[in-house]
């Protein structure tokens, strides 16, 4: 380990311009070596072009940016020996098999021919892909696809993994052994950077939360006090007839003391529910929706639930998250 | 009430057919001592290496090998042998070191197309963020294609054999000459692998490429010996590598090789190398 600094990472006025655009636009960004850092945001908001740099894949525009205490930039070589990608910053090559892609990697890691074969076999049974090993990965799964992507990351463990939306498409059950691995790989000592739409899977995971809209950090703390911004949990409703929206919008916010917010579709309505007042938020969703009732508010379906990053979105920006894809960047891509 | 996420807590039962974090995994994180950093060599085999695989899995890749030289040799010996040299039989004597040369040119054409869609694979972040020599990922590339250049030329001079070829520099004489070839033909492909990073487009790439070896492989000596083209065009044909490497190839497979006519093929490739290849490495290490 490094004695410089106890940061992973480190940045400060971190800027990336691409033509006209300003895909990353001043990020501060601290994250502490042994932690899982989640970094939350739409897509095109400069997650991507951010771990980019961080990476050594692009140079800043302006800025720093340090890893483990080096320069991205003028000590880019010792960078990539700490670092590892997953997911869309890097796949695993389609053409190979399983096996071929671990001894492949393994041997460009440094690994003598013998002991990268060895280590692809132990990765492989580890990762529950050794029936699979012969196949094209292309002929995969998308859960074996995510775990064969994982193991090959952590060939040879890296001090710093940046991990892209781990667990985006699959099944709760393959959810959960994914989460399982990822916090075995933080106990083992590896520095996560996890991307996620998903706040329940930062929630998870991360001991801090850094949310990036239009290429800005607008926030950065715990789960705990990111949800204490937004409301702990939200009451979405739709309404059975889309003209009766103002008086549900009033009984709403009179019954729950919060402001609702109405949705791009004319039949929706949003609210958050705050904990803090010392009330169960449930017990107080139920009188609202009783008072709905009352007044003669056909629902046709209401859920209620911890907020989506979409609310985070709505809280902290004031704007949808699906907005911020308009600003474009080569995220997309 | 409805819960609109699903909890974290285990799925009843999602325990039974696969332990959460098994001890494999544990085990398999206590790797042990991070190895030193391959060398350049190194890294570029595992690359000419990884090339292979793909052509053992998808072997029809092999075909413009083959197919190739047999359709340009029949074609050339029989359509202009006649009347070149008065019979087929003189003419595949001057040709076919010739033909085994445009054999190859075209043939690594290709290689401009195939690294344009491989670098824009995701794989490819993968190993540009990983610690190696950065050019390998390129040179492994056009090691692996030495394979698809010795099938054509092994090819193209068979077929030679039995058309009536007859080489004066015996096995030997043969072998060194498609040795000869290998190396020409690996510098030649920084040429086109330098276009297919420049351009994105593989249409445009092919395009550009067969625009550019047409003067390649008619202003030089394959077809007809030098000596009949006007002063002017003989010093541009006489700068042309395809031009120095048909020379080399014939002294060698004729047995009359000179140490000039080596040495100037090698000093050809050279420049192509370092001109091409840097251009090439360049281009790659620009960001995407």
């Amino acid at each position: 380990m490094d004695s410089r600094t106890d940061l992973a990472i480190e940045t400060s006025g971190l800027v990336k311009v691409f033509g006209e655009t300003r895909a990353v636009d001043g990020v501060d960004l601290a994250v502490r070596a042994g932690s899982v850092h989640g970094f939350l945001g739409p897509n095109g908001a400069g997650k991507t072009t951010t771990i980019r740099m961080l990476a050594t894949l692009l140079r800043p525009s302006a800025g720093q940016a340090r890893v483990f205490g080096h320069d991205v930039v003028r000590e880019a070589d010792t960078v990539r020996g700490r670092v590892s990608l997953t997911g869309q910053f890097a796949s695993v090559d389609d053409d190979l098999s399983g096996a071929e892609n671990l001894v492949m990697l393994a041997r460009l890691l440094g690994h003598p021919r013998a002991r990268a074969r060895s280590r692809a076999e132990e990765l492989l049974a580890a990762f529950d892909l050794t029936e699979a090993a012969g196949r094209p990965a292309k002929k995969y799964s998308g859960g074996m696809r995510r775990r064969l992507d994982i193991a090959a990351s952590i060939i040879v463990p890296p001090d710093l993994l940046f991990l892209d939306e781990p667990t985006a498409g699959l099944d709760p059950h393959s959810r959960n052994h994914v989460w399982d691995i990822v916090r075995a790989i933080v106990a083992a000592g590896t520095t996560v950077l996890l991307t996620t739409q998903r706040l329940d899977e930062a929630d998870e995971l991360a001991d801090q939360i850094a949310v990036i809209d239009r290429g800005k950090i607008i926030a950065d703390g715990t789960a705990a006090e990111l949800k204490a911004s937004v409301g702990s949990s939200a009451v979405h409703v739709r309404l059975a007839d889309p003209g009766r929206r103002p008086d549900a919008v009033r009984a709403l916010g009179e019954t729950l003391g919060v402001a609702v917010h109405t949705g791009s579709d004319p039949a929706t309505l949003t609210a958050g529910v705050p904990v803090d007042t010392g009330s169960d938020g449930g017990e107080r969703v139920a009188r609202a929706l009783a008072e709905l009732a009352r007044s003669g508010v056909a629902l046709i379906d209401y859920t209620f639930g911890p907020p989506s990053l979409d609310e985070v979105f709505l809280a902290l920006t004031g704007h949808r998250a699906d907005d911020a894809v308009a600003t474009g960047e080569e995220d997309a891509a | 009430m409805s819960q609109s996420t699903p909890t974290t807590t285990t799925l009843n039962g999602g325990g039974a057919d696969r332990p959460s974090v098994d001890e494999a995994l544990r085990a398999a994180l206590d790797a042990g001592p991070r190895p030193p950093r391959p060398g350049a060599v190194a890294a570029s085999l595992t690359f000419c290496r990884r090339a292979l695989l793909k052509v053992r899995h998808d072997p029809q890749q092999l075909f413009d090998a083959i197919a190739f030289p047999v359709m340009v040799t029949l074609v050339f010996t029989f359509l202009f042998g006649g009347a070149i040299a008065g019979s087929t039989h003189d003419y595949v004597q001057f040709l076919l070191p010739g033909i085994v040369v445009l054999t190859v040119v075209m043939i690594s054409m290709s290689t401009g197309v195939a690294l344009n869609t491989d670098i824009s694979k995701g794989v490819n972040d993968r190993f540009r963020s990983m610690s190696i020599w950065r050019p390998s990922v390129l040179v492994g590339e056009l090691l692996s294609d030495t394979v698809r250049y010795l099938m054509a030329s092994t090819v193209a001079v068979l077929l030679g054999l039995a058309l009536g070829f007859r080489p004066h520099g015996g096995f030997v004489g043969v072998v060194a000459a498609l040795a000869l070839i290998q190396v020409f033909a690996f510098s030649l492909a920084w040429v086109w692998t330098a276009l297919g990073l420049v351009v994105h487009q593989p249409q445009t790439i092919m395009t550009l490429s067969g625009l550019g070896v047409f003067p390649l492989l008619f202003c030089s000596n394959i077809f007809v010996s030098t000596r009949s083209m006007p002063g002017w065009l003989q010093a541009v044909v006489n700068v042309n590598p395809v031009t120095r490497t048909v020379t080399a190839v014939r002294g060698l497979m004729s047995g009359s090789v000179t140490a000039t006519q080596i040495g100037t093929a090698f000093l050809a490739y050279a420049v192509l190398i370092v001109v091409f290849g840097s251009l090439t490495v360049r281009l790659y290490n620009k960001e995407r």
